[in-house]
């Protein structure tokens, strides 16, 4: 497995460099919009890879409230850290797109609105994991994601209803995808999913050694009264 | 390996209540047990002696069920799992457990409908068993602190358990509560029940106690018939050198 | 089942006695509410055709504040002297105190409401002109929204640090589709001019899913440790 983790970062760096010379140079030029738009290169598959790590994380969560495995535990941790970073992203890059293209800044879109609860609760999900008591915070968070989850499609319904009544500047949705823009998307998508897995990764090896050397110390230590429990 | 049940009783013996096999718990970075393994006997007070932060509290949490080990196993009644018994743990810890807005009987009520017992007769029995008056009206709060953890006592044993974990249950107790507490252990021992007593004050149970378990650092390093000699001055004065029977 | 609904009864009845008992909570709370609603109602001042726009998003955002109040006490008697471990060496199952302490917090909420509701209809001289009576559903299964999540949020901030900012922390993001559901509902009747039908839907929507959800998954809160 170690020798595969630097062949996994040198298709990384291959793809995304190939993916920056697609989306500035290949990618045609949008009559309308200009060169602003090309920001969409990074913004989608932003949002994609996003969904896949919270969808991952979903699993991992389901799995370790079955097996209570650290595995998966530690999995759900890497990904929600990740995806929240990536969601980051789409939650900035969609203004600075959004403002000289329709003159707003923000609108309750549909996917926007959607990626910024989700976003919401993912750093709520983050929040439980750093301040909740050692021990319990596997748990704690395993079901927060679960509650998540079952939030989604509630989110959607009512966001999809709210728009429906409030009409806003309409969106994108403009014609068909150019095929070219499509293959650019997907290129940029494989790589940011390469870059994601490379970084999931290391965290997760980190996660596991530092949870090594806790228990090393917590072995070695002379108990400290930790007031009594 | 621990002999089989059927095993056990071909050879005239009885099976032990609690089995600990290899527990280990940590919080965090504090590992308070560190793979103890020990078995207990029906009919038998047991005395756990130790510093703070030996890890006796944690013990008693993880049989009662309220830790989850880390690693380990804990078999009582020859069984696992340890929600399938609960009915058959008396738990008393540090703190009351107990609503200090509410009088003594209404305390019990309550407690009694957990485990479903709907017999107002029985709380009062109970009561008037730690030596107490079940017509009391004042609210536990305004108890003293040794009727509050002779309450706490009457809670532990009104479902009739067969395993008593008991947490410090003489912390500020006048001594002649302590001595009817410990009275009233020993007749419960006699009718076949196991009692693990975490305490400081190992000498109040002296003639009680079957068996001084002693733990140091999340681990059992000794288990003594009588009381032993001691390091820390406070924790008893009867020394018997080398007169101990290692078991 | 009967189990379950006789100790969550006998949990329920010993919360209200409690509560009678000390009136801490309840007194404090309405307080807070009329602090809430005054502060509202002076922030804002707008004229009636106004205020039935956004009078919706006031008040259920009022009811929030007042809820989350309300819903970090839930389980503070539970851990003075730590009565909670009492219960979970029992073979009480988990579900019925979850459901007593949600049912609990739904009267405690429903009381703050009726209370502050009559306020607000002075101060904003608010009159619907939609359909008033599909205001008592919205009222029911908004709240119950909040307080099902409420209370199962709490007992999982129970075990963390900073206890009190954690709840709303966990709780808001993933209200906010109920929270829409009501405002927008209120809205609706409150100007008349779209039906609130959807939106009552929705709510029934969450409030089956989370309420199946926290009946799933309370006793693993409970027995974390």
């Amino acid at each position: 497995m170690k020798r595969v983790f630097p062949l996994l970062g040198g298709l990384t760096a291959v793809l995304l460099s190939y993916a920056l010379y697609q989306a500035l140079v290949v990618a045609p030029t949008d009559q309308l919009q200009g060169d602003v738009y090309r920001i969409i290169y990074y913004h989608v598959p932003s949002a994609w890879t996003a969904f896949v790590l919270f969808f991952v994380n979903f699993v991992a969560s389901i799995v370790y409230l079955i097996r209570r495995s650290a595995k998966a535990d530690m999995i759900a941790l890497v990904t929600a850290e990740v995806g929240v970073v990536f969601c980051t992203v789409v939650l900035v890059t969609g203004p600075i797109w959004a403002r000289p293209v329709w003159g707003i800044w923000w609108t309750w879109d549909l996917r926007l609105t959607l990626t910024l609860v989700m976003w919401l609760i993912y750093v709520s999900y983050l929040m439980l994991r750093r301040f909740s008591s050692s021990g319990q915070t596997p748990v704690m968070a395993a079901v927060l994601a679960v509650f998540g989850a079952l939030d989604m499609p509630l989110v959607y319904f009512s966001i999809w209803y709210f728009r429906t009544q409030h009409p806003s500047p309409v969106i994108g949705g403009g014609g068909s995808i150019d095929p070219v823009m499509l293959r650019v998307w997907m290129i940029n998508w494989a790589a940011f999913l390469c870059f994601a897995l490379m970084v999931c990764w290391s965290r997760y090896r980190l996660e596991r050694l530092q949870r090594e050397v806790e228990e090393m110390q917590a072995l070695e230590s002379m108990i400290e009264p930790r007031s009594a429990r | 390996m621990v002999p089989s049940d059927s095993e056990r009783f071909q050879h005239g013996y009885r099976p032990p209540v609690i089995v600990i096999n290899d527990l280990v718990k940590h919080f965090g970075r504090f590992a308070a047990l560190r793979g103890l393994t020990a078995s207990f006997d029906a009919a038998r007070i047991y005395t756990i002696l130790g510093d703070n932060g030996a890890g006796k509290t944690t013990l008693l949490r993880a049989l009662a069920g309220l830790v989850r080990p880390t690693r380990g196993c804990i078999s009582v009644l020859g069984t696992t799992d340890l929600s399938s018994v609960r009915p058959q743990f008396g738990y008393m810890a540090h703190p009351s457990l107990l609503y200090d807005e509410m009088n003594g009987m209404e305390n019990l009520r309550y407690f009694a409908r957990l485990y479903g017992i709907e017999d107002d007769q029985r709380c009062s029995k109970t009561i008037a068993r730690v030596g107490l008056d079940p017509e009391l009206r004042r609210p536990i709060g305004q108890y003293s602190q040794g009727m509050r953890q002779r309450m706490s006592l009457a809670r532990a044993l009104l479902h009739d358990p067969k395993i008593f974990l008991l947490d410090e249950p003489f912390s500020n107790v006048d001594v002649s509560s302590a001595r009817e507490m410990v009275k009233l252990l020993a007749e419960m021992r006699d009718t076949g029940k196991t009692i693990l007593v975490v305490t400081h004050q190992a000498q109040l149970l002296e003639g009680a106690a079957d068996e001084y378990v002693r733990m140091q650092a999340g681990q059992i390093v000794d288990r003594t018939l009588e009381l032993q000699p001691l390091r820390s001055p406070w924790q008893g004065q009867d020394p018997h050198p080398g007169g101990a029977e290692e078991r | 089942m009967s189990m379950l609904s006789g100790i969550a009864a006998a949990t329920l009845s010993k919360d209200l006695r409690l509560e009678w008992r000390s009136k801490d909570a309840i007194n404090s709370m309405l307080f807070f509410a009329l602090l809430v609603v005054v502060i509202f109602s002076f922030s804002f001042n707008p004229t009636a055709e106004e205020s039935r726009r956004i009078a919706g998003g006031l008040v259920w955002v009022a009811f929030l504040f007042a809820a989350v109040v309300a819903l970090n006490q839930t389980w503070a008697r539970e851990l003075r002297n730590q009565v909670l471990d009492a219960y979970r060496v029992s073979p009480a199952p988990a579900n019925a105190l979850f459901l007593a302490k949600a049912f609990g917090n739904f009267i405690f909420v429903s009381v703050l409401e009726a209370l502050m509701t009559p306020l607000f209809i002075v101060f904003y001289s608010l009159r619907a002109l939609g359909p008033v009576w599909q205001l008592i559903p919205v009222a029911v299964l908004g709240t119950w929204a909040l307080v099902v999540n409420g209370t199962f949020f709490a007992a999982m901030s129970l075990r963390t640090r900073s206890r009190e900012i954690m709840l709303p922390l966990l709780l808001f993001p993933i209200s906010i589709p109920a929270l829409l559901a009501m405002v927008e509902a209120t809205s609706a009747i409150l100007t008349g001019e779209v039906s609130a039908k959807f939106w009552i839907v929705l709510l029934v929507a969450y409030d089956v899913v989370f309420t199946t959800g926290c009946l799933l998954l309370f006793e693993t809160v409970l027995h974390a440790e």
